[in-house]
């Protein structure tokens, strides 16, 4: 189970830059055939709230790849660390 | 310190009260998107005016996760209890300014900006609110009893929207004998009354909330001098904290959020503007569902207590990833006008008006159908008059108004109530996990922060986002769905994989 963790990070680790691309590359065709204010800062939001996101979701892949999900903390002492 | 019993309803019954204000507040501008787009927004275009209210709507979800962090911080530095007295306030304070705002018309572009900021402060002051409230019932719950004593808190959210709902359909049709004049004068002004109705319930919560003491777990370690100089940091540059946040939201709130919005806010969305369900009709559905429904959070939250929280989140996701587009085609399929336009119709009634623009006159003329199921609809025509009378039909036919029979209305409740129960599966048992994760004295930051992105940003943007893609893949009515179905799907993966269903038997650490 504890490979497969690891493994499966290696997904989220993919699932961040690949979110990123479709967000953008979405947001730029959707500007480009529709390019009005509304248009503009729908999308806008969307990039700007999702990239710190997609970020957090490389970071847990990593995370996940280095094991460190392998073990859960047993108690607040182990978090804290 | 061993919570005690004694005092735990008089606990949740202040802490709930003042969530369930908070989330009516949060919800009354929501449900009354359209209304506060022509008060507040330039009328030239409907659509333009939507959009920024629903960009504003959106506005109040996204600054949530800052709430969380401001009054997180707070709660974990100065304590639960005045922080969370503190958002209150702010929630009221804001509530009530919306209501008095004048309109678009008689102070300009100073409407929407102020409308804008008072909707930023609410959202704001929602984000710091939840986390305080569990995690003050938490730390007075039992260990053996802390899903189920949570679950209170959980039920708030949508007794909020439930009595935002009741709210509005009372003072909708309680202005005037005649439900037309009624409607007229809600549209008008009377949307001002649910907003201004809220300072009387916050002052009641206030009241309340002054009289509750601080939490046992966070007054002992005060006393102590153990809280934390700095919750921010030690919240999310500590590598070991950090990835429980992460593991939070990737495997919980995420799928929490959309689950959420789809049950609770788009599926009303999809009955108003996809199976044009009149506006009472899709209101009263969505009531009665959440009346059946809200007695499961508490069901659920109990049932965490004895086999654990992670396998109910899970299921809960997995039926929503399942069920979402049988459940919607349903909705569809039983609104389908172009069908009944097959059928012999029986005119119910037949009004005709003209308008005159600039340079030249409509003629509008309004027919409801019958079916022979006994559903009703509304054909609206728009011809433009010419100088000798003769009428040029310029535009397709518009269907509305949707009136459905006593069968398939129970129908849609029922299906309605369904995506409601997935709801309680997977956020009845989330405050329990959430508190169960972090330590004491950054609980309250920690659990804030992806709860609020899962709940605010996934969840609270579905409707938007889903509606968003029906209009850039205009073929098919359900694609939305897809955004709700595949962010649960992750979330579920996730979950699975790296969550444990263990109960955590100690928070007081």
């Amino acid at each position: 189970m504890n490979k497969l963790k690891r493994y499966a990070g290696i997904l989220w680790m993919l699932l961040g830059p690949l979110t990123c691309y479709f967000l953008i590359s979405t947001a730029i065709a959707e500007i480009k055939s529709k390019p009005v204010i509304d248009t503009k800062i729908q999308w806008a939001v969307f990039v700007i709230v999702f990239i710190p996101i997609a970020i957090g979701m490389v970071i847990f892949g990593w995370y996940a790849l280095q094991g460190e999900y392998d073990q859960l903390p047993e108690n607040s002492d182990d978090v804290a660390d | 310190m061993k919570p005690q019993n004694k005092g735990i309803w008089k606990i949740i019954g202040a802490s709930s009260l003042g969530t369930l204000i908070e989330w009516y507040d949060f919800y009354i501008f929501g449900s009354l998107a359209t209304v506060i787009a022509n008060q507040f927004f330039p009328k030239t275009n409907p659509t333009a005016a939507l959009l920024s209210t629903l960009a504003t709507f959106a506005a109040g979800f996204i600054v949530r996760p800052f709430g969380a962090l401001v009054f997180g911080r707070l709660g974990d530095m100065i304590g639960r209890k005045y922080t969370f007295l503190l958002t209150l306030v702010l929630m009221g304070g804001a509530t009530f300014g919306i209501g008095l705002v004048p309109g678009y018309d008689k102070i300009g572009f100073a409407a929407p900006i102020i409308v804008l900021l008072l909707r930023l402060l609410q959202g704001l002051a929602l984000g710091g609110e939840y986390g305080g409230a569990a995690t003050y019932v938490a730390e007075h719950a039992p260990a053996d009893k802390r899903g189920y004593f949570t679950s209170w808190i959980q039920t708030t959210a949508t007794l909020g929207l439930f009595v935002s709902l009741g709210v509005i359909l009372l003072t909708r049709h309680g202005l005037d004998s005649d439900p037309a004049k009624s409607i007229a004068k809600f549209n008008d002004w009377g949307w001002r009354i649910p907003f201004l109705v809220s300072i009387l319930l916050v002052g009641v919560s206030i009241y309340i909330r002054l009289k509750m003491s601080e939490s046992p777990l966070y007054a002992k370690l005060k006393s102590e001098g153990k809280t934390s100089v700095n919750p921010l940091k030690e919240s999310f540059a500590h590598k070991g904290n950090l990835k429980m946040v992460l593991l939070a939201l990737f495997g919980a709130t995420m799928g929490q959020g959309v689950i959420w919005y789809t049950g609770q806010f788009y599926a009303q969305s999809f009955l108003e503007n996809v199976c044009k369900l009149d506006f009472d009709q899709s209101r009263t559905i969505l009531i009665w569902a959440i009346v059946f429904a809200t007695p499961f959070f508490v069901v659920f939250g109990s049932l965490s207590d004895r086999i654990g929280r992670k396998w109910i989140m899970i299921i809960g996701m997995l039926a929503g990833v399942l069920l979402y587009r049988p459940i919607f085609t349903m909705f569809k399929n039983d609104t389908n006008v172009k069908e009944w336009l097959q059928q012999e119709l029986v005119v119910v009634k037949q009004d005709s008006s003209t308008t005159v623009l600039v340079n030249q006159t409509l003629a509008i003329t309004k027919t409801v159908f019958q079916t022979k199921d006994n559903i009703q609809f509304t054909e609206t025509k728009t011809d433009t008059l010419q100088a000798n009378n003769m009428r040029i039909a310029d535009t397709k036919p518009l269907y509305s108004g949707v009136t459905l029979n006593t069968a398939t209305y129970t129908k849609f409740a029922a299906l309605v109530f369904l995506l409601i129960l997935f709801v309680t599966m997977v956020y009845g048992p989330i405050a329990a996990f959430l508190v169960e994760l972090f330590p004491t004295k950054i609980r309250y930051t920690s659990m804030s922060l992806p709860y609020h992105i899962g709940n605010g940003v996934f969840g609270g943007l579905t409707p938007f986002i889903a509606t968003l893609l029906t209009t850039i893949y205009t073929n098919d009515a359900l694609i939305g769905l897809w955004y709700p179905i595949v962010v649960a799907a992750v979330c579920m993966i996730i979950g699975t994989l790296y969550i444990n269903n263990k109960i955590d038997p100690n928070v007081n650490d």
